[in-house]
């Protein structure tokens, strides 16, 4: 089976999320759940980190449509950063960079919320 | 590598978000001995996860003591999945183009499935015959074949 894996971790004002493995309707639920618990804890500025993540399918995009709107009327963002570009593709015939800041950097989306 | 020019392959998987990964490995396996390059290949089997997601919870609503079968039928320049289920009835013309703004915010991606596998795809077509539902993606080869 293939795994999947998501880790937390605090950077000043925000908090990075790093994605492992394969994002789908199996595991969207294990992710569904982190953001969940971000957000409970009024953690609102999140980095998504994509670096390690293999695959993603329709499942996976849809928690981040899910939580979006949630996050910013707290003032806060999912920017998305480290895409393969197999994952990148998926977001971007959805057209989810007219949506997402998707940056080839975590660090440079960290300086977004951290100049803030 | 040689590559295989005819294919006739299938497999019955269980009603199961867990059978993904198998159902994904399958379908990779063939399509890159039918000769696709691996973009394609990574595409042919995102289209066929998202059918048998819709399968798995909307035919049979998440309960997992059901089957379903992925037919893998290749020659000439043609490679064909078909997703058969013996589940609910699906009816795609009344799924719309998603609006990915609208959905913003919604605990729900319904139709994102459907609009990504036309897009991967050349060929989606749905068919329901009496107690059978059936989904038949296509993809043909772009490059002329290297045996």
């Amino acid at each position: 089976m293939n795994e999947f894996k998501v880790l937390t971790r605090d950077s000043g004002n925000a908090v990075v999320m790093e994605l492992h493995g394969f994002l789908d309707a199996h595991t969207a639920p294990d992710l569904e759940k982190t953001f969940a618990e971000l957000i409970g804890k009024g953690k609102y500025n999140i980095v998504v980190n994509f670096d390690a993540l293999n695959y993603i399918s329709s499942a996976g995009l849809g928690v981040f449509m899910a939580y979006i709107d949630e996050v910013r009327s707290n003032h806060g963002d999912i920017k998305l950063a480290n895409m393969q570009q197999k994952v990148f593709n998926v977001f971007d015939l959805l057209g989810f960079p007219f949506l997402y800041e998707i940056y080839k950097d975590q660090e440079e989306a960290l300086k977004k919320f951290n100049s803030q | 590598m040689k590559r295989v020019d005819k294919i006739e392959n299938k497999r019955i998987f269980k009603s199961t978000t867990t059978a993904l990964s198998d159902v994904r490995q399958f379908v990779e396996e063939n399509a890159v001995s039918f000769g696709f390059e691996e973009k394609e290949v990574s595409e042919i089997t995102l289209a066929v996860d998202e059918a048998c997601t819709n399968v798995i919870k909307h035919a049979y609503k998440g309960d997992p003591n059901f089957e379903f079968e992925v037919r893998i039928i290749a020659g000439g320049i043609e490679f064909q999945v078909v997703v058969r289920d013996w589940g609910a009835s699906f009816k795609p013309e009344e799924v719309p183009v998603p609006n990915i703004k609208g959905k913003i915010g919604r605990h729900k991606a319904g139709g994102l499935g459907i609009f990504l596998m036309r897009k991967l795809m050349d060929t989606v077509e749905y068919q329901g015959k009496e107690a059978v539902n059936e989904v038949r993606l296509v993809r043909y080869l772009k490059n002329e074949p290297k045996s």
